[in-house]
């Protein structure tokens, strides 16, 4: 890059153009092609979504092939306008938590408990509230299902941009601070790039999960009121209405091609660009590829015209960031003192919460109907864990047999990667015709439902970790003939653990949310119901019964943390503490 | 394009004044450890000013006060800014890890600085570019510092400390993360700058804690003790430069200083060496029974013959004295070694040490770690005490954070579970953090 001197910059721009091969190469034609489309079809989004709410009346969903690419469009818009909606709260509230002790006191647990939380049951809430924020606009629907996909996508996201600021390179910081950058200087120069890879990283997962939770959050009954959004999940739940197997199936292809799409065009090229801010200071070994991002570094026209927009942007006024500090103490008791005191503030406020909730569910529901939802929980329990164990049984073995073998790890991971984005609630109508046509328990034969979408995850955690498996280690197992189950105790299982963990633990989590749309599902007016709490939880939607809604909510999120700290937690920190690699 | 900085002209005024420093680490409420005590400095334009001494002898606290990026427990630092110059900040820095950011090219990291004071544009670039040109960085402005050697990010790392045109340029063991020949090529092309009066600086002050770099480019060394660090000595070197490492004045003066740093406090010998503290508070070095065993081959073997010289020991090893020195004192600890001035001797024991099989060494090692490691005797006295003739670590761990820092405890611990999986006077189990008596069947 050349940087030119601002006075100087017209008369020398244009021998510029004169000079230099500025005539557009094939791949400012591609990349211009690209972004045009992108961009119209935005606007074009955008427009449909402020119309009034009467229109969602007047303009039904229609399983109509060529509605279907606009409808792909509204779901994907939701879906972004999510995305964005989170990175702002992360910017912002893990900014906060990182740099103030007392906001950090409250943030961290909350968001802790906030990602284990099943956000689906929220809908009900959020539906109500969004709709009542504007009563007549197609907007605050949008909003409800905008802010369903945020809930299920904004924590992890705060959470690692956090740990990377609490974790920023103690040498940076000294600089930064013996120089005295500004608080935006200090953001942009070292917190942001610091934090990208991470951040990405979770943006990806977000995103992943989040398609799941667009589908899901479309098409809602609760109570009286039902919405249907334009979008692929309306389309799907029409499809279901209907019995139409032939609009199922273009939902799943058009999905598909969705998800291909956002994938090698945004993030493959977000994760190949993010590469650079990694902070090992060596040359990474593999780096992420994208062919798209390759052209747009290839492009000539689109450099030179984004260029000044860069310059432009760089000379704007700073924002100027308060310095966040805490008023210094007279000495470390006192602040000590002064911790403590917030800490009983918080934990009263927070019991406060509880025994409004509790109050709120007392009112019309006994202790009965909280063993009832305990009861159901356990059942859903025990799905989760035994499908957990199933899926680790098929996944692990295929996982390091992939994982061993380069040349099918490359072509395998994609693909396990865009089966954990695919959401399986697009699927859920396929198994339900199985399940029907061949008459099966749908308390059993539900349950895979719940860890169709979140399997992957183990199998492309474990297919990361055995292809990170050092290659001394593996010449060792090989040197010394070290037999089958050997092989596997000594070497194998210990070495991809911490992987599997991950994995695991984002299976198991997902799958408590799938079973809100697992356990119950539909075929025309064929309703399938298996016992447990996810399916608690959607007849108390459907019905608008607030107060059972809130006590499912509650049993599942105590089931979710508890499961969290008894069993991932552990597993990961003695992961951590003894099979590290490195 | 010409350097548009000049080297002021010399005055006598202080640059830097440092009075009765003093900090503590750590817990609040007096039990921190104290890293500096009554630490005076004062530097004056024109000099090279070292600070060397061993790792924990607070030289880079010290460093960083001056560099404002600690506020010290205790006493002032003065940092005079030129006069009539318009640059906010009189000190710059240059760290050991290099502290480039991954993800800004050479120039954007000289910038820096620049950009952080407000500099219009074009100035930053004309005056990065100088600085750049004056490093010896000239082609590599739009690298990233991943594809540059470590010579070469050093050497962006100087001239983003430069470029900002500090009176004083403090440099934090800069050519400690360097290779030998990169770091002797660098310190020369230092030098030359600096003799030549080509950078906008007035002074220099470095930490270091290898004594033959100190000779060879100070002016003025001080030497600080370790625990609480103090400055011990305070040495004038006036040797002309360019100076030769094989000059016999230059050795002699590495000699001397090896023996200031081995110096023990006045008053009657300490037999624990500098091992701060006495009893269970004694901190220890982890230093490999392997290492040990290996020094008191050398030693043994000719030409030392059992006694050497520690400077000349140091050369015949290739160690500075940093990582020389330690082991030198756990030798002494443990009666293998006695150190006068600037000697070391082998004790008989560890005479007899260097002639015995593996079986023996293990036998005379476990004999001195149980009679003068306070820590080795008190943790196998408990354990035969126990029926279970077992102990949770935490407990001793505990005991010893009584009298140190959490740090020095841990590498305590390490230190003492490592010499007693050695001699086999006790087990030591990491997954449940445990101590046993039994032997592993």
């Amino acid at each position: 890059m050349v940087f030119l001197a601002s006075e100087r910059m017209n008369g020398r721009l244009l021998v510029r153009f004169a000079r230099a091969r500025l005539t557009p190469n094939r791949y400012d034609l591609i990349a211009l092609a690209l972004i045009g489309a992108a961009a119209v079809l935005v606007v074009h989004g955008a427009q449909q979504m402020g119309l009034p709410l009467a229109n969602l009346h007047t303009v039904p969903v229609v399983l109509d092939p060529a509605r279907l690419p606009e409808y792909a469009l509204r779901t994907t818009l939701r879906m972004f306008a999510a995305i964005f909606a989170s990175l702002l709260f992360t910017f912002v509230v893990a900014t906060v938590a990182a740099k103030s002790r007392k906001a950090e006191l409250v943030i961290i647990p909350m968001l802790d408990i906030l990602q284990s939380v099943p956000v689906l049951g929220f809908l009900t809430f959020t539906v109500t509230f969004f709709m009542g924020l504007f009563p007549t606009s197609e907007l605050g629907v949008e909003l409800a299902s905008i802010f369903a996909v945020f809930t299920a996508q904004a924590w992890n996201m705060a959470f690692s941009f956090y740990q990377s600021l609490r974790t920023l390179p103690g040498d940076l910081d000294e600089v930064a601070r013996q120089f005295n950058l500004s608080p935006w200087q200090r953001f942009i120069k070292l917190e942001l790039p610091f934090a990208t890879p991470a951040l990405v990283w979770n943006t990806m997962m977000s995103m992943s999960g989040g398609w799941f939770f667009v589908v899901a959050s479309e098409a809602i009954t609760v109570g009286k009121t039902t919405v249907t959004l334009p979008g692929i999940g309306s389309w799907i739940a029409l499809a279901i209405e209907r019995q139409d197997f032939t609009a199922v199936a273009w939902a799943v292809g058009a999905m598909a091609v969705v998800i291909v799409l956002y994938d090698q065009f945004l993030f493959r090229p977000i994760v190949a660009w993010a590469d650079k801010f990694r902070f090992e200071q060596t040359a990474s070994q593999e780096q992420p590829q994208s062919w798209f991002f390759d052209v747009l570094r290839r492009t000539r026209v689109f450099r030179r015209i984004a260029a000044p927009f860069g310059r432009a942007l760089a000379s704007l006024p700073r924002p100027t960031l308060p310095r966040i500090s805490l008023p210094k103490l007279g000495n470390a008791g006192s602040v000590r003192w002064f911790d403590r005191l917030w800490v009983v503030l918080v934990v009263i406020a927070a019991a406060w919460a509880a025994w409004t909730i509790f109050r709120y569910i007392a009112t019309t529901l006994t202790i009965h109907d909280a063993l009832t939802a305990t009861g159901l929980g356990l059942l859903t329990l025990s799905r989760v864990l035994v499908l957990i164990v199933i899926a680790s049984a098929i996944w692990v073995p295929v996982g390091v047999w992939i994982g061993l073998r380069p040349a099918w790890s490359q072509r395998i991971q994609p693909v396990a990667q865009f089966l954990a984005a695919f959401p399986a609630n697009v699927l859920f109508p396929i198994a339900v015709i199985a399940i029907i046509a061949w008459r099966l328990d749908p308390n059993i034969w539900l349950s895979p439902l719940i860890i169709l979408g979140t399997q992957w995850y183990i199998l492309f955690n474990v297919v990361a970790g055995a292809s990170a498996l050092p290659g001394d280690l593996k010449e060792v197992a090989g040197i010394f003939h070290l037999r089958s189950w050997q092989r596997w105790r000594d070497f194998i299982l210990p070495g991809i653990f911490p992987y599997y963990v991950t994995g695991a633990l984002t299976a198991s989590g997902g799958s408590w949310n799938a079973s809100i749309v697992a356990e119950v599902v539909s075929w025309g007016h064929t309703r399938l119901e298996a016992a447990g709490l996810g399916a608690f939880i959607a007849k108390a939607t459907t019905a608008g019964d607030y107060p059972r809604v809130a006590l499912g909510i509650s049993v599942m999120s105590v089931f979710v943390i508890a499961l969290n700290r008894s069993l991932w937690r552990p597993l990961y920190a003695y992961a951590e503490k003894h099979l590290r690699l490195d | 394009m010409t350097m548009t900085l000049e080297r002021p002209a010399q005055t006598d005024a202080p640059l830097v004044e440092v009075r009765s420093l003093k900090h503590v680490y750590g817990k609040g409420g007096g039990a921190g450890l104290l890293v500096l005590e009554d630490v005076n400095l004062t530097l004056k334009a024109g000099e090279i000013v070292g600070l060397l001494g061993r790792s924990g002898s607070g030289k880079s606290t010290l460093l960083r006060s001056i560099a404002g990026l600690i506020t010290p427990t205790g006493g002032s630092v003065t940092v005079s800014d030129m006069a009539g110059d318009d640059s906010a900040h009189g000190v710059a820095m240059v760290f050991q890890s290099f502290a480039l950011f991954p993800w800004l090219t050479v120039q954007k990291n000289v910038e820096l600085g620049l950009e952080a004071q407000g500099v219009p544009v074009e100035e930053r670039r004309k005056r990065t570019l100088a600085a750049i040109d004056l490093i010896g960085l000239d082609g590599f402005e739009n690298a990233y510092p991943k594809e540059l050697s470590g010579g070469m990010r050093q050497r962006v790392g100087l001239a983003r400390a430069l470029v900002v045109q500090p009176s004083v340029l403090l440099m934090d063991e800069p050519f400690s993360a360097l290779d030998v020949l990169t770091a002797e090529t660098l310190r020369t092309d230092l030098l030359d700058l600096w003799s030549e009066g080509r950078m906008p600086i007035r002074s220099i002050l470095m930490v270091t804690h290898n004594i033959e770099e100190a000779v060879l480019m100070c002016d003025r060394i001080l030497v600080f003790s370790s625990n609480p660090g103090r400055v011990i000595a305070e040495i004038k070197v006036d040797l002309p430069q360019p100076r030769k490492r094989l000059d016999l004045p230059f050795r002699a003066l590495v000699d001397d200083i090896y023996a200031r740093m081995t110096a023990r406090p006045t008053g009657p010998p300490i037999r624990d060496g500098n091992f701060p503290g006495s009893g269970l508070g004694m901190a220890l070095t982890h230093v490999s029974s392997n290492t040990l065993s290996g020094m008191i081959e050398a030693l043994a073997a000719p030409p030392n013959h059992g006694a050497a010289e520690l400077g000349a020991l140091g050369r015949e090893l290739r160690m500075e004295a940093d990582e020389l020195l330690p082991i030198a004192e756990t030798l002494q600890l443990m009666r293998f070694a006695e150190i006068e001035g600037r000697t070391i001797r082998l004790t008989p024991a560890a005479r007899r040490y260097a002639d015995a099989a593996v079986d023996e060494r293990k036998q005379l090692f476990a004999q001195h770690l149980l009679a003068y490691v306070p820590l080795a005797a008190h943790i196998r006295r408990v354990l035969d005490d126990r029926a279970s003739h077992q102990a949770p670590a935490t407990r001793f761990r505990d005991e010893i954070e009584d009298f140190m820092s959490e740090a020095y405890a841990e590498e305590t611990m390490d230190a003492i579970v490592s010499w007693g999986r050695f001699a086999e006077i006790f087990a030591y189990h990491e997954d449940d953090d445990r101590f046993s008596l039994d032997d592993p069947a």
